[in-house]
Order: C-alpha cells, then structure tokens, then sequence
C-alpha cells in the first residue's frame, strides 16, 4: 500500500442482477474514488443505484453480481478476494452501517454481545471457531468475551448510547431507533475502520436524532481520520458533512465534485434538478418543484443518457450516443455530450 | 417468569380435570358391562348373577357415577390410579414400572430426529436448489409419508435378520433400543427437518444476516449462529406439539418391537377392558403432554428475547 493511492478506487464498476423481468442494470460504470480521512457522499433518487455501489464495495452486492470493474481498497482489489480476504477486510478495514436499525441487528443476541463480536473478529479475523463463538465452555474463553463486553460498552460510551453500564444485558428492541443505529455504529467502530460507509443512516431516523448522530460520524471522522462513504438521498446532509459528492442516476455518476462548489455552481442538469426541488430554494406559496418523469427501470443496458427523458436539453445524440466525462474546473467533472449545456470548454470532453 | 408458571399452571388444572372427566365418561359411557366381561375372562364362562353383583360391589362400579368420578378423583390426587380387574399390582406402580421404558425411547427418538434433522435442514436451507438440498427434500418426503409400523418392520429385515446388526426387539440395553429410536424418530426428524429449512430460508434473508457478514465472521458463525438461533423460534414451538406424535407412535414401535412399555401397557388394557389401567394412563399421557408444552413455552421464551414471562410482546 502506498501513500498516494486513495483508500478506496472504485473503477468502472457494474453490478447486475438477474431477475425474471430480465437483467438489472444496477450500477452502470461506476467511477469514484475515496481518499484517507475524508467524507464521500453517493447522492441519488431511490432506484439510482447508490446503495447496491455501497454493498458491492463491502462484497454484500448478493443476490446481485459484479460482473466488471475493480474495487480497490488499501490497493487490494476485492472483487477478486476470496473469503479470507474478505474476511480481513470486514474485520480490520471497512465497515459498514446500514439503512433500517430495526431490522439490522439481530434481535435474539444482546447488543453487547453482538459489539463484543466485532471486537473478536477484530482482533483475529482468521481464526473465528464456532464453538467460541457460541460460548460452549471448554472452547470459549470466558474471560476474553467478559473484556470485549466490557469494551463494548464503552464503545457504547463512545457512540453516545445513554447509561451503558445498565445496557449491558439489554435485547435491540429495549434500544429506541436512534440507540440502535448508534449500537450499529459501535459495531462498525469495533473493527478499527480506515472507511465507514454509511447507506442512508439517518434516513429512518427523527430529525433530531440524525443532527446528533452525523455529528457523531463528524467527530469519528474528525478525531480517528476514518474516512467516510455516506450513501444518502438528502443533499442538505451532503451539504452539511461531505468533502466531495458523486452524483448518481440510474447507476452511472452524472457529475463529481467538491460539495462547496457543486452546490453553489451546479453544471449538470440532473444536479440542478435536484438542486431546484430542494424546498428552501422554492419562493413560500408557490408549488415546490420536482423533476419530471421517472427514474428507469434499470432493465437491459439502456443507451444514450440514462437522465435525457427528463432533460430539458436533451437532443437526438443525448439518447443515443456514447455520453463523454466532461472535465470541468476545481476537479470536478460531469458526464453529459453538451458542453456548452455545462458550461464546459468542449476541449475538456474526454 | 413465576408468574407466568402459575398462571399456567392455574390453566392446567382446568385442562387436567377436563381431561380426567373425559377420560372417566369414557369407561362410563362404553358399552358392555365391564364386571361382566371381565369375569368372563377370568373364569372362562359365563359369570353368575351372583358374582356379577360380587363383583360390582367390590369396584364401587353400583354408586352413581358422580360418586365414583369423586371417589375415583381422590384416590388419583393422593397418587392411587386403582387396581387392575387382572393384576395384584396397583395400576401406578405398573405405570411407573413401564415408565422407565418409554421415556428411554421417547429420548433417544428426539435425540436421533435432532442429529438427524438440525444439519439436514441447515444444509438444505444454505445449500437451496442443490444437490444436498434435493436428497434432503426427497428423504423428509420419505419420512413423513413413512408409517412406523412398516419402517419398524423394513428395519427389522434389514439390520436384523439380513444383517443381524441388532436384536429383533427387547428392551434394556442400547443395542436393543437403536432400531426402535430410529423408528421413531425418523419421522419427526422428517417434520423438524422441513420446518428447520424453511425456517431457515427466511432468516438468511433477513437484514441482521447481513450485517452479522458484514462485520467479517465466517459464514459458519452467520449461519450456525445467527441464523440458526432466530430460525429455531418457530422450529421449538412445533417440536413440542410433537410431543403427542412420539406417544403415539411410541405405541406402534413398542407393539412392532415388543418393547415393554406405556404404549404396550395401553394397548393390553384396551383389548383386557381392563379400565382403571386405561383410564390411569390416559391421565397420565394427558400430564404429560401439558407438562411438556408447559416447558417447551419456557423455552421458546428464552431462545427469543422479545417474548417475555409477563405476556405482552414487543
């Protein structure tokens, strides 16, 4: 591993899933990348294939399947790692917390317990024996699994689970849905993650509960330089934590940026769509403003741009031709075949 | 949790004097004078008016019937099942004696259905559509459309007289009890098997599978542990109701292997009209089997954490 690699390169990626309607295209050539310590935020309408990018990164993408590009993270790439590797990867450098805390954490196994796990697996992810791991006495060491409980709750602590040390013994339906996501956090944060990636993790959760709980991945990101992949539909929380945001329709990356800029300055028609529907930027009383048209079905490989039905500056060759990465300033770029619609010089066209 | 057994068991005695009235107005109600029959049967010819009366006297069986459920009752509660028409020995004594006997099979049954059906099912279920799955599939069909009687036998040619492996029946020692375990507890592990798979096949669906892989365990840990334990809750619930099943094939395979034991001691007094033995032992099956649902609603409550003692759930 070298320095000047990014944590994490996602290159070209396409994941697939075969239903009975016919093949999901569901992530159409990926491309993005996440550097040591900063925060990446994937932003997209429901169907655009931002949360199967964030599962194929973690090797959960079943029942789909990667069937091109490479995902390398810490130069390694996983899409060709077997179990081990994996394994390691998930114990030791990526971690990841889902959507819906309700049904993520399992609600036979005490919260501590299942904290305690990820400090196991942590600590040795190669040599995992079931037995141990079930606690049947003369191959479990009581005493290690008594430590990571008790570091469990301190990561409870650390999260901001309220009273760790009377949670000990607690089920996940005594927590409340934030204290869930916060135990998911815990978990995550056990393995020591260079890259935490985060799919919609507030989205279930109250408005005030999700301020407190992304100024906790903040600080974490802060105070550990873990960087951070935060997979979300809600720009104001890109706005708020990212350094750099990837757009994402219909499973290509539409355009890619510093958050600063591409939220002042957006190039790409799908971004000021998205940007316009934002009801703050609506004038009061007048109806809030919405893209037309709907998001592709995703079946069979689609030609042209994915977003042109919906574009106000779509012409012929939007639909059918080859869509060109635009390279635009601040290392920014978009994929769209009018520059002048981008406000480009049509020398940057790749 | 006390609360919760005393409240059950509050119930129970409901279910218990309903079954004990059942059982009593089955001996009532059937036709045939047992005094009579059962004279016959002793002395080889027909009884005399005289000895009838004797007899019936003697039995109580001349009070009206409230009066002999009563008298019948309280010797039950102070442990008295009564006297055989036939034996010396009183009924409780023969039904602890054979006790021993069925409960080893009842045990080693569930034993062999466990061994049996808890890989079968995992496998099929993580292995789904494949090959292991298949002959999985093909072997519960087999041992739920398998009656006892007929597998007992097929056993009994195979690994007794063909291959002279065990005894052909006896009880005692555990040479004598593998043939009958395995009767038995085929067919359960047939049921447990299925139930296990689908079980299972729901459980690996669910999210928490997913972050339990995410996290970097070995997916023998993710399914042995956090997929098996959440696919049991269903699983336990149904072995239970199970329980009526082993008694009553506990019955066929004693009579197929000439296994001392309950269900022969049933089947000898219901062909003997011998009615303080049936009317004892169908007490005590109905015990047991309300004891046993009883534990098994205690287990269920600790493998799954959401259902608690007090009633309610979450």
């Amino acid at each position: 591993m070298t320095d000047d690699r990014p944590l994490l390169e996602v290159t070209d990626l396409q994941t697939h899933f075969e239903t009975d309607e016919g093949t999901v295209h569901a992530v159409k050539g990926a491309s993005f990348t996440v550097e040591q310590g900063e925060i990446v935020g994937i932003v997209g309408e429901s169907g655009s294939g931002k949360s199967v990018t964030a599962l194929s990164c973690i090797r959960l993408e079943e029942p789909g399947e990667i069937v091109s590009g490479s995902i390398r993270f810490r130069g390694t790439d996983v899409t060709t790692a077997d179990e081990r590797r994996l394994r390691r990867m998930r114990g030791q450098g990526m971690a990841m917390v889902f959507q819906d805390p309700t049904t993520t954490l399992n609600p036979v196994f005490r919260v501590s317990e299942q904290i305690a796990e990820a400090l196991k697996v942590h600590e040795d992810p190669d040599s995992q024996r079931l037995l141990d791991y079930l606690h049947v006495p003369p191959f479990s060491d009581r005493s290690d699994w008594a430590d990571k409980r008790r570091r469990a709750v301190d990561l409870m602590h650390e999260v901001g689970i309220p009273n760790p040390d009377e949670r000990v013994d607690a089920y996940p339906h005594e927590f409340s849905g934030g204290m869930r996501q916060r135990a998911m956090l815990a978990i995550a944060l056990a393995r020591e993650p260079d890259l935490l990636i985060a799919d919609e993790p507030t989205t279930a959760l109250d408005v005030t509960i999700q301020a407190q709980l992304l100024e906790r991945i903040r600080n974490l990101n802060q105070d550990l330089g873990m960087a951070v992949l935060l997979i979300t539909h809600d720009l104001g929380v890109i706005a708020e934590l990212c350094d750099r945001v990837i757009v994402l329709y219909d499973g290509e990356v539409m355009e890619r940026g510093s958050v600063d800029r591409m939220l002042i300055d957006p190039r790409h028609p799908y971004t000021r769509g998205l940007l316009e529907c934002l009801p703050q930027t609506t004038p009061r009383q007048s109806r809030l403003s919405s893209i037309d048209g709907e998001v592709p079905d995703q079946i069979g490989p689609g030609s042209g741009c994915p977003f042109a039905p919906r574009c106000e500056y779509a012409v012929e060759e939007c639909r059918t031709g080859e869509m060109p990465r635009v390279r635009l300033e601040d290392g920014r770029d978009a994929k769209c075949c009018r520059p002048e619609v981008l406000d480009a010089d049509p020398a940057e066209v790749e | 949790m006390y609360r919760f057994i005393l409240r059950r068991a509050v119930s129970i005695v409901f279910v218990l004097f309903g079954v004990s009235v059942t059982t009593f107005g089955m001996v009532v109600f059937t036709p045939g004078d047992p005094a009579e029959i059962v004279l016959r049967e002793q002395t080889a010819q027909n009884p005399s008016q005289e000895a009838i009366r004797e007899f019936r006297a003697e039995h109580g069986l001349d009070d009206p019937i409230p009066v002999q459920y009563l008298d019948w009752m309280a010797d039950v509660l102070r442990g008295d099942l009564g006297q055989s028409y036939y034996h010396d020995t009183p009924v409780t004594t023969m039904i602890i004696r054979r006790f021993g006997d069925t409960a080893e099979l009842a045990v080693a049954a569930i034993l062999v259905a466990l061994v049996i059906s808890i890989p079968a099912g995992v496998i099929s279920a993580v292995h789904t559509g494949e090959l292991p799955d298949h002959a999985s599939q093909l072997g519960s069909l087999l041992g739920v459309s398998m009656p006892n009687f007929w597998l007992g036998y097929l056993l009994i040619v195979v690994f007794s007289l063909y291959l002279e492996l065990f005894p052909v029946s006896g009880a005692g020692t555990v040479r004598e009890l593998v043939l009958p375990a395995v009767t038995l507890g085929s067919g359960i592990a047939a049921i447990i098997t299925r139930l296990l798979r689908s079980s299972m096949l729901d459980v690996l669906e669910a999210e928490y599978i997913g972050t339990a892989r995410s996290k970097g365990l070995r997916e023998r840990i993710v399914v042995y542990k956090h997929a098996f334990r959440n696919a049991l809750i269903p699983v336990v619930t149904i072995v239970g109701l199970q329980f009526g099943y082993l008694l009553n094939g506990a019955v066929i395979v004693e009579i197929v292997f000439q296994r001392p034991g309950l269900g022969t001691l049933l089947i000898e007094a219901i062909f003997a009209r011998d009615y303080p033995i049936v009317q004892g032992l169908v007490l005590v099956i109905a015990v047991l089997f309300v004891v046993s649902n009883l534990l098994v609603d205690v287990a269920y409550r600790y493998i799954d954490p959401r259902i608690r003692f007090d009633g309610g759930t979450r």
